[in-house]
């Protein structure tokens, strides 16, 4: 599919107040399960990403140019533009994980109960994938494909409040961050979308986007990041071969 | 709110003072950002750095409780420094009266001050008038005994090292807000200020209010897009509430409570209705007559109206507070009640000095709860400490249904009555309030027929038609809100048959041939149909350009969107500012907004609902003074007032016998108590929802590094908070959003808990409710408590033991 076809979602961080609308519409539409948690002295629970919980809103404190910040990173699987999580699983079980035609979707089907988690989840630049013990399956947000086919927002989308979350078509969704990345670069000249050309969920940050959380763009490439012979972003950034 | 939740987008500088508005009222910021992303600038002060301070320009802490010293020194900013919007304040504020020889301030006491009731004779502070009562004025604001003049010498205290000493907020911070928001004080800047319960929940609450209000009047702020004074709503029916008047000082529509000095219908009338003689002045409320007399044949439509009058309870000759809700549970508490009606409310857990509020309870022979699940109030006979075998008071559960189980309206902060239909039947035997209270009624009805009674009119009079199909119907009561006509009658040409519904209240009459239960509801629900159910995005361009949308529900009074919009525009009606005109004379009408009043431009005063027409800079009309003062907290670290020898507001409710602890080395710490997102109200329905529960599952403590490390505690660690009345155990989240203060040279710490967390919500939790720690003081003119700041300590808790 070519980059430009398919769907999108643009999240304007400078708009989130982290009011996790998002993440308990999450659960909602599809029904996933709640943990008993505590509070660990974070508004953060549950404290991470996990086999029932594929939408977390992240806080972070933290000093900017001396200036306290609490900044807030509502995560999800990015759908890559060339998913390595599926290239990884294509190389074991073929059809385990699967790429929408018309959405550009990333999903999880049955047969991912019998693909290596950690492989998978190691794959993964932006470490989303968990497996979910209930199922056994490997489990992460799947672009509400039931809503999106039927014509409605993904249900993140539909619940924000606030502009954050927007989805729609990858160009114009891509033309509105551009946009609102331009605006925000006035106040904020550090402000940039993350991976924008790699994956379908556009990041706006204001700030570094360390300051988010460490899996906010695709690791650099250090030694420990490499998955065989590539780092994690050259497997992101790996195009397959087109013939004719 | 003067003006709508739509509205916020079109402000300049947005103060959100003391609101948590981001985490309280989510949809505020879907306004709030787009305000940001046309350049706008905002402010947050607030004690903690909070998910609103995450989104300001600016955030400045503030100790709590010291509001007044932070306006105080904006109004002193502003005087001195000619910031305000002088057209503005000289043709629509009462800047120019004169202040009669009465008046005085001394010693942190305003003139007429009796020691023994505790209350001051508000006639001291009255204006200086000409031979027909009308306010003399200095339009120059030159006399010495003019408004302007005698704020300008009130807030000489007011300077800049005292507010820094004592509100603890950082000198250039202070100047920076005070410097971002004065600058608003001109006719194309546009600057709002959204305040919430941290302003109200003070013994100085109504003060901070009109302190900010003041403020707006300066700079002329008030009646125009992107303005206002707005308060957000944090339940989206406490707006309809306050309407049709769920408190103990006033009928519907904001008519003055009945008292036992006004015996007949005239005396109300008399004691109720403003006279002025000012032809400028609309003076709206000399219609009070129309409105009384229309609610009266609303409740018993085959009575007269004066004979209905005499019907109705009616307060002692006292103040008003002795009937709100601090009071209530006092006497309670001192075996006043034999029974109480707890209907959707949980004092146990959402009541301040909940503590008190449980053992008051236990000295009613019954208590009837209406509610949708229980809670800690109507379980409060089993809740910690409590042996049930100890309690006498039976219990009785009504099971009430949702309110998406039920066709209404409800009233937004922005005042749109928005009708909804059900989405949902009722669940088992829960029934809605309507159906109960009705069913309740009828029964004690029969009861007075078969039995008789004492003054038995009101009862049996009462008129209850409001069912359809034997079930309450919400239709049927809100065209009585919306008012109908008795009689054949003409107004302006226009036939009228009986039985059909009023268009507004213009239509409404003093002689009993109109009823209507609310006034202010009235136009909507016409013979053109149920108005609030409207959602039609249709607009004027003049509309559309400050987001306007008339035809999207209704907005009362008479669909304005905007209040006191006349006085955003010139004597000839001209906007001040045009691009965000909220109404414009376009030489024939308005256009725009729903003027206030229909008047030419020029012919009428913009303040219509004040006796004399005027934004009232100086407000005579408060039983704690004309002018806002500060006042420390009832509990506080401070010994006394840095700005008076006065320490506490002299008129506040309180309750001798109740220990306060006032810079007393037990309770060393400053506390407030404030709501999360994930929550709602005292979280009875919340914490039974498992998605939202996981998200915030437990009571927590706020505090800074710096208090964390010198009580030896860590983050996520328990705590136990202790306060003169009660202690809870919680979670500590150590966190650099909160820092320490320094107050009068001294370092000062606050913490911060919330308050929607109860016992029993989870196995083997060890917390209660943060009202445990709270304390019954209030508002001497709202009785509204001071949960808002107490004082505590704080220590780690033992491990494996509570408390």
């Amino acid at each position: 599919m070519s980059e430009n076809k398919g769907k999108t979602f643009f999240i304007d961080q400078t708009r989130c107040t982290a009011c996790r609308g998002c993440q308990a519409a999450c659960k909602q539409w599809k029904k996933l399960a709640a943990d008993e948690t505590v509070n660990t002295g974070s508004y953060q629970n549950p404290p991470d990403l996990n086999g029932h919980t594929f939408k977390l809103v992240r806080f972070n404190e933290v000093e900017v140019d001396g200036k306290l910040k609490w900044v807030f990173f509502p995560e999800q699987c990015r759908h890559c533009l060339e998913p390595p999580c599926k290239m990884m699983a294509d190389a074991f079980i073929p059809g385990a994980i699967i790429q929408d035609e018309a959405t550009g979707a990333v999903l999880y089907t049955e047969k991912t109960k019998d693909l290596d988690y950690q492989t998978i989840r190691e794959a993964c630049p932006y470490d989303i994938p968990r497996k979910e013990e209930s199922t056994g399956l490997l489990t992460k947000c799947n672009m509400c494909i039931d809503r999106v086919r039927a014509g409605m927002l993904p249900a993140c989308v539909k619940t924000c409040p606030t502009y954050t979350m927007h989805f729609g078509d990858r160009d114009e969704m891509l033309a509105i961050a551009r946009a609102r990345l331009a605006e925000v670069q006035k106040k904020s000249p550090a402000a940039l979308l993350a991976d924008s050309d790699l994956v379908r969920v556009l990041y706006l940050c204001e700030v570094h986007p360390s300051h988010y959380h460490h899996h906010m763009v695709a690791d650099a490439g250090s030694a420990g990041d490499r998955i065989g012979p590539f780092s994690r972003r050259a497997l992101l950034a790996m195009r397959p071969l087109r013939t004719g | 709110m003067t003006n709508h939740w739509i509205d916020l987008k079109n402000s300049d500088v947005l103060l959100i003072m003391g609101s948590n508005a981001a985490e309280n009222h989510p949809i505020s910021f879907k306004w709030v950002t787009r305000a940001q992303q046309r350049g706008a600038t905002l402010i947050h002060v607030d004690p903690r750095f909070t998910r609103t301070s995450a989104k300001a320009d600016i955030y400045a802490p503030i100790r709590s409780g010291t509001d007044i010293v932070f306006f105080g020194g904006l109004i002193k900013h502003i005087l001195d420094n000619e910031l305000y919007f002088k057209q503005y304040v000289v043709d629509y504020t009462n800047a120019s009266y004169l202040v009669g020889p009465d008046y005085d301030f001394k010693d942190g006491l305003f003139s007429g001050f009796n020691p023994e009731t505790a209350s001051y004779d508000r006639k001291k502070w009255n204006f200086v008038t000409d031979d027909k009562g009308v306010s003399l004025k200095d339009p120059t604001l030159k006399d010495p005994r003019c408004v302007l003049q005698v704020m300008r010498r009130h807030y000489a205290r007011y300077d800049l090292k005292t507010v820094v000493d004592v509100t603890g907020m950082p000198e250039a911070k202070v100047l920076e807000v005070w410097n971002s928001f004065a600058a608003t004080g001109k006719p194309d800047r546009a600057g709002t200020i959204l305040y919430a319960m941290g302003q109200c929940q003070h013994t100085v609450g109504v003060q901070n209010i009109r302190a900010l209000s003041m403020i707006q009047m300066l700079l002329g702020n008030i009646g125009i897009a992107g303005g206002g004074v707005n308060a957000l709503r944090g339940e989206s029916n406490v707006q309809g509430t306050t309407d049709i008047a769920l408190l103990c000082d006033n009928l519907p529509g904001y008519l003055p409570i009945p008292r036992a000095i006004w015996a007949d219908y005239d005396a109300y009338v008399k004691a109720g209705t403003p006279v002025t003689n000012d032809p400028q002045s609309a003076n709206w409320w000399s219609n009070l007559d129309k409105y009384a007399a229309s609610l009266m044949k609303a409740m018993y439509p085959a009575a007269d109206h004066k004979t209905a009058y005499t019907w109705l309870p009616k307060i002692d000759d006292t103040k008003v507070v002795e009937y709100s809700w601090l009071s209530l549970f006092e006497r309670m508490y001192n075996g006043g009640f034999k029974g109480a009606f707890v209907w959707g409310q949980n004092p146990c857990a959402g009541g301040a000095n909940a503590g008190k509020n449980r053992k008051a309870l236990a000295k009613l022979d019954w208590m009837v709860v209406v509610n949708l699940f229980e809670n800690e109030s109507s379980l409060f006979w089993k809740g910690p400490g409590v042996n049930p075998k100890d309690v006498k008071t039976e219990v009785f559960f009504l099971p009430a249904s949702m309110n998406v189980e039920k066709d209404g309206s409800v009233a937004n902060s922005g005042r749109w009555l928005q009708w909804r239909e059900k989405g949902a039947k009722f669940m088992g035997d829960s029934l809605s309030d309507g159906d109960i209270v009705i069913r309740l009624f009828e029964e004690v009805r029969k009861l007075y027929k078969a039995e008789g009674g004492k003054h038995p009119e009101p009862i049996l009079n009462l008129d209850t038609a409001y069912l359809k199909d034997g079930m309450y119907d919400a239709s049927a009561l809100a065209k009585r809100l919306n008012g109908t006509f008795l009689k054949d009658v003409t107004i302006a040409d226009k036939q009228w048959k009986a039985g059909q519904q009023v268009p507004g209240f213009a239509a409404l009459q003093a002689d009993g041939s109109t009823a209507c239960g609310c006034w202010i509801f009235s136009g909507s629900y016409t013979e053109q149909g149920n108005m609030m159910a409207r959602r039609d995005r249709a607009q004027t361009p003049e509309q559309a350009a400050i987001g306007l949308f008339p035809n999207w529900s209704y907005a009362w009074p008479a669909n304005r969107r905007i209040l006191y919009n006349r006085a955003g525009v010139d004597q000839a009606g001209k906007p001040f500012d045009p691009k965000r005109a909220v109404i414009a004379w376009n030489g024939e009408k308005w256009v725009g907004d729903v003027p206030d009043g229909g008047w030419k431009p020029g012919e009428k005063l913009p303040f219509i609902m004040v006796r004399e027409g005027r934004g009232q800079l100086y407000g005579p009309g408060r039983v704690d003074g004309p002018l806002p003062e500060h006042y420390e907290p009832f509990e506080s670290p401070l010994a006394g007032n840095p700005l008076s020898p006065q320490r506490v507001n002299p008129t506040a409710l309180h309750f001798a016998h109740e220990e306060k602890a006032v810079r007393d080395p037990r309770f060393p710490y400053v506390c407030t108590t404030y709501r999360v997102t994930e929550q709602w109200q005292s979280g009875a329905m919340t914490r039974k929802t498992a998605w939202l529960k996981e998200m915030q599952p437990d009571g927590f403590c706020e505090m800074s590094r710096e208090l964390a490390a010198k009580l030896g505690v860590k983050n996520g660690e328990q705590v136990v908070l202790e306060s003169v009345r009660g202690k809870v155990q919680v979670v500590a989240i150590v966190t650099p959003r909160i820092k320490p203060f320094t107050v009068m040279g001294e370092t000062v710490h606050q913490v911060g808990i919330p308050w929607q967390f109860g016992w029993g919500q989870k196995k083997n939790a060890t917390f209660d409710s943060a009202n445990l720690l709270s304390p019954s003081v209030g508002d001497p003119n709202t009785g509204i408590p001071e949960t808002k700041v107490f004082m505590v300590n704080v220590r780690k808790a033992q491990p494996g033991k509570q408390g």
